[in-house]
């Protein structure tokens, strides 16, 4: 016996979560295996479709329109741009009132943590309100333990943009004197429950003194925003409070890993898949994938030392790059350690990359061939199995963060890649 | 780049010059630091002093190659639930440096003499007192929930007052099974031996005896080799020496059960960890690779060998709906959904997770008077959902995960064996 489904999608990121959502809409029976964790806890919470040109243009205005220009071989290509659409409207259905952005095709403008200005297309709701293109007096707060995030500095780089609004920064000390180094989900998980805190020799609720300790300098703002701290599973509670007592409207700046943005959204997204009913196994890899014919007829789960069959009609790679760990390096050269699909890239190394930093690094692209149905292709442009289909970062042939495409891609590739396999079962 | 820092000069070092030889070096140099694991560990999110798995993992590695540098007593504030070991994307040996750590600390900066060292090796030691327990199980069970008994033990041991001791079975499971005369069904080509840990031979006999009637009514023989305590409360009181004596000797009778065809299930998702995870990364004893590579929990094995669904096809069963919490060493197995989705399969009965939160307990963990609290605080998340749940009847496959369910909710708690019991077995 093997653990028996229609579609097995591997790996749970963006991709692979968009994948198991777009099969089990065609009515397979879908299971979902990741290792571990995605890159969705470390990525901003941004859902960036194309901010820039693959030849560095930017920012771009409108993704769609500059999506259809993009060459052959990049990933939105081989999708097409009716599944960048589905995947994008897939996200906005899983995630609802959490996420905003669905109400234009263009690229709304998001401050970062470093005051700097990134187009993405959808972002979440907590950070809706500080958005750079909509006008207000913007007050940035920085906690001093925080040093990832100084207020001061974002608000000089954010003027410096050439906003047409009045931006401040201030740090202060975070309520509690918490140690120098709190974990992001501490001061989240102490503002959900609003827990008392020892300030100036007495206790209050966290979220009061938060806001005592903000007053001062909150005048004439009309936004005043956070790092993406301001709680987990009560999120929305936390802003309306804050904003309540500021009386001005709250937002939150989305921050590096470990990003909280992020952790939601992986929330919510797993949420989905139990709602709709996708089977979801976490914590082993699949190591190993028995063959006949040149279809794929099982692969093989590590569960701590023991293999472990799966078995479905179609399989979908969506196991990440080289941080996910879905492409993999070594002296001889890169290679995708699941299936061994190939990833071309050039024999010597010291080709893989530039000089510079910035320049245009080939290893940026690695990853595995597609052909329009989304199936690895060998060396010959043959699919590597019928019944395989790629998607997410595990594809090669784009840069996701010079494009700021990542989180666009994965979707778009991803419920493609599960409709064609749904539908193939 | 000077020359001390020429690759040509690396030394391997033993970091822990005393342990026997585990380098963690290499583990520590794949921490990129992304946080992840910190994102996910229960206790740095209500407990402002913990630094954190980053911190206790890779970072005190490092930290340690110098000779000047003590183990940080943080330590003995992680609770071992392995959530940080379950989420590094980056396959750092998060729970082998903790472990480690754990028992460097307790062997050279913990005074013997301590209370916190005598009351962790009486909690790390369950099945002694377990043992002697099970000799006059009620007085036991009415003595060690006794207020004047209690008030000595918080006192004198730190062991909080709040805490209601298990009931202990007035049959173990091991005389049940003497008493019917051991394994009713022959089979050499279906064979498994039944690794049923501490807990549920003393405390829940009806686990086991429910994994029994489930196994048999599949056509298994079941053996059930002699056996000692997994080792999982040791490893998580840095009683490493103690854990190894219990390994060698459930090594040995395995490893003689593996060789007479069985397979090793636990019901116990800390135990089946122990053998399989555990075990080959702090010890090194001959068969060792053998257990943990043979090592299943109860109900994956079924799950990988029988056809459960058409089993379960039109099973009907009397049995209240049912709040599921995965323990986190399921989830560290990779077995978090199972039960849910056994259940599925089963009609009339309902199941409803209730979150990914850790129960905050963490074996002995929550047993601590200097704990208590902040087990009580990252459990509250867990007694939300579970109230908010249609069941009234909680579910886990791990009993000290069961004991917080039942302490902070007073629900009665179930083994999914039992529900795939109540399924599947005809009653005599
Ligand atoms: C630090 C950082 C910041 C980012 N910021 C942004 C941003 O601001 N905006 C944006 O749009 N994008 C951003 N991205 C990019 C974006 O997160 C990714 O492009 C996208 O989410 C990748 O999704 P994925 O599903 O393809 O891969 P991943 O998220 O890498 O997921 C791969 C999954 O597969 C699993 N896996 C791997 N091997 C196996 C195996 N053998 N068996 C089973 N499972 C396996 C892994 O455990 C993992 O869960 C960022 C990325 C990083 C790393
Ligand atoms: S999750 Fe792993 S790689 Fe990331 S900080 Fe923790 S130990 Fe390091
Ligand atoms: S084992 Fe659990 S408590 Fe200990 S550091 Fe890891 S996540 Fe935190």
């Amino acid at each position: 016996m093997a653990i028996e489904d229609d579609v097995l999608v591997i790996g749970g990121g963006l991709a692979g979560i968009a994948a198991a959502v777009g099969a089990h809409e065609q009515g397979a029976r879908v299971r979902l295996v990741s290792h571990k964790q995605s890159t969705m806890r470390q990525a901003s919470g941004l859902i960036d479709l194309l901010g820039y040109t693959p030849d560095g243009d930017g920012p771009v205005v409108d993704p769609f329109e500059a999506i259809a220009e993009l060459p052959e071989g990049h990933p939105y290509e081989r999708a097409g741009l009716d599944a960048v659409r589905a995947g994008i409207d897939m996200f906005d259905d899983a995630t609802g009132e959490m996420y905003a952005g669905s109400h234009t095709d263009k690229n709304a403008l998001v401050p970062t943590h470093g005051g700097a200005i990134k187009p993405t297309a959808r972002y979440p709701d907590s950070a809706a309100p500080g958005i750079a293109s909509a006008n207000g007096d913007t007050l940035f707060v920085g906690f001093d333990s925080m040093i990832e995030f100084d207020a001061p500095v974002a608000a000089d780089h954010l003027a410096a943009t050439g906003v047409p609004y009045e931006t401040d920064g201030v740090t202060i000390e975070f309520p509690g004197n918490l140690r120098d180094d709190a974990k992001v989900t501490r001061f989240a998980h102490l503002l959900d429950r609003d827990d008392e805190v020892a300030v100036d020799g007495t206790t209050m609720p966290v979220r009061t003194a938060l806001a005592e300790r903000v007053k001062e300098h909150a005048d004439g703002h009309e936004r005043i925003g956070f790092p993406a701290v301001l709680g987990d599973d009560h999120a929305t509670e936390v802003r309306a409070e804050l904003a309540d007592r500021l009386g001005a409207s709250v937002f939150e700046v989305p921050m590096g890993p470990p990003s909280l943005p992020g952790l939601r959204l992986e929330d919510r997204l797993y949420e989905y898949l139990h709602e709709i009913g996708v089977r979801v196994s976490t914590g082993n890899p699949i190591v190993d994938v028995e063959q006949v014919n040149g279809e794929i007829d099982r692969v093989v789960g590590d569960h701590t030392g023991r293999e472990v069959p799966y078995k479905a009609q179609q399989y979908i790679l969506a196991t990440g790059g080289l941080v996910g760990k879905g492409i993999d390096s070594d002296r001889e050269g890169v290679y995708e350690p699941v299936f061994n699909c190939h990833v071309p890239h050039p024999a010597d190394r010291y080709d893989w990359f530039e000089d510079g930093a910035f320049d245009d690094h080939e290893f940026a692209r690695f990853g595995v061939p597609v052909d329009t149905e989304l199936r690895p292709i060998d060396a010959d442009d043959a699919p590597e199995y019928e019944n395989l289909r790629a998607a997410g970062s595990v594809l090669g042939g784009y840069d996701f963060p010079s494009e700021k495409s990542g989180s666009g891609v994965s979707l778009a590739t991803g419920y493609a890649a599960g409709e064609l396999a749904g539908d193939r079962v | 780049m000077s020359d001390s820092q020429q690759p040509s000069d690396f030394e391997p070092v033993d970091v822990f010059a005393e342990t026997d030889g585990m380098d963690l070096r290499p583990g520590s140099d794949d921490c990129y630091k992304c946080s992840t694991c910190d994102t996910n560990c229960p206790v740095a999110e209500v407990d402002d002093d913990f630094p954190g798995p980053k911190f206790q993992g890779p970072e005190q590695w490092r930290l340690k190659r110098k000779d000047d540098y003590d183990i940080d007593d943080s330590i003995t504030d992680c609770s071992n639930c392995l959530r940080c070991d379950t989420s590094c994307p980056s396959e750092v040996p998060l729970s082998q440096m903790h472990n480690t750590a754990r028992s460097q600390y307790v062997d050279n900066q913990m005074s013997k003499l301590s209370v916190e060292y005598i009351r962790n090796r009486i909690l790390s030691n369950y099945r002694t007192s377990a043992y002697l327990a099970s000799l006059f199980p009620r007085t036991a069970t009415f003595v060690m929930n006794f207020g004047p008994v209690r008030w000595v033990m918080e006192k004198g041991l730190g062991i909080p007052s709040e805490r209601d001791f298990p009931e202990f079975a007035t049959t173990t499971f091991r005389q049940w099974w003497k008493q019917r005369g051991g394994a009713q069904v022959q089979n050499p080509d279906k064979r498994v031996a039944y690794f049923h840990g501490c807990y549920s031979n003393y405390n829940t006999p009806e686990v086991a005896k429910a994994l029994v009637h489930v196994y048999e009514e599949l056509g298994y023989e079941i053996m059930v080799p002699e056996q000692k305590c997994s080792g999982t409360p040791m490893f998580a009181n840095g009683m490493l020496s103690d854990a190894r004596r219990h390994a060698e000797t459930n090594v040995e009778s395995l490893t003689a059960a593996i060789e007479d065809g069985a397979d090793i299930i636990a019901s116990c998702t800390s135990c089946s960890l122990a053998l399989r995870q555990e075990y080959p990364e702090l010890f090194d004893i001959d068969g060792i690779e053998d257990v943990s590579n043979h090592t299943y929990d109860a109900l994956e094995y079924l799950r990988i060998y029988e056809d459960l669904e058409a089993e379960l096809e039109g099973a009907k069963v009397d049995f209240p709906d049912l709040a599921y919490h995965a323990p986190c060493h399921s989830r560290n197995q990779g077995l978090d959904g199972q039960a849910l989705e056994l259940i599925e399969n089963i009609d009339g009965v309902m199941a409803e997770d209730v979150g990914d939160s850790c129960s905050g307990i963490s074996g002995t963990y929550g047993w601590k008077t200097e704990h208590y609290e902040v087990s009580m605080e990252i459990g509250e998340e867990m007694f939300e959902h579970m109230e908010h749940a249609e069941g009234d009847v909680g579910m886990t496959e791990c009993p000290t995960c069961a004991m917080q369910m039942e302490h902070g909710t007073g629900y009665e708690i179930k083994h999914p064996l039992e529900v795939l019991e109540a399924a599947l077995v005809s009653e005599e």
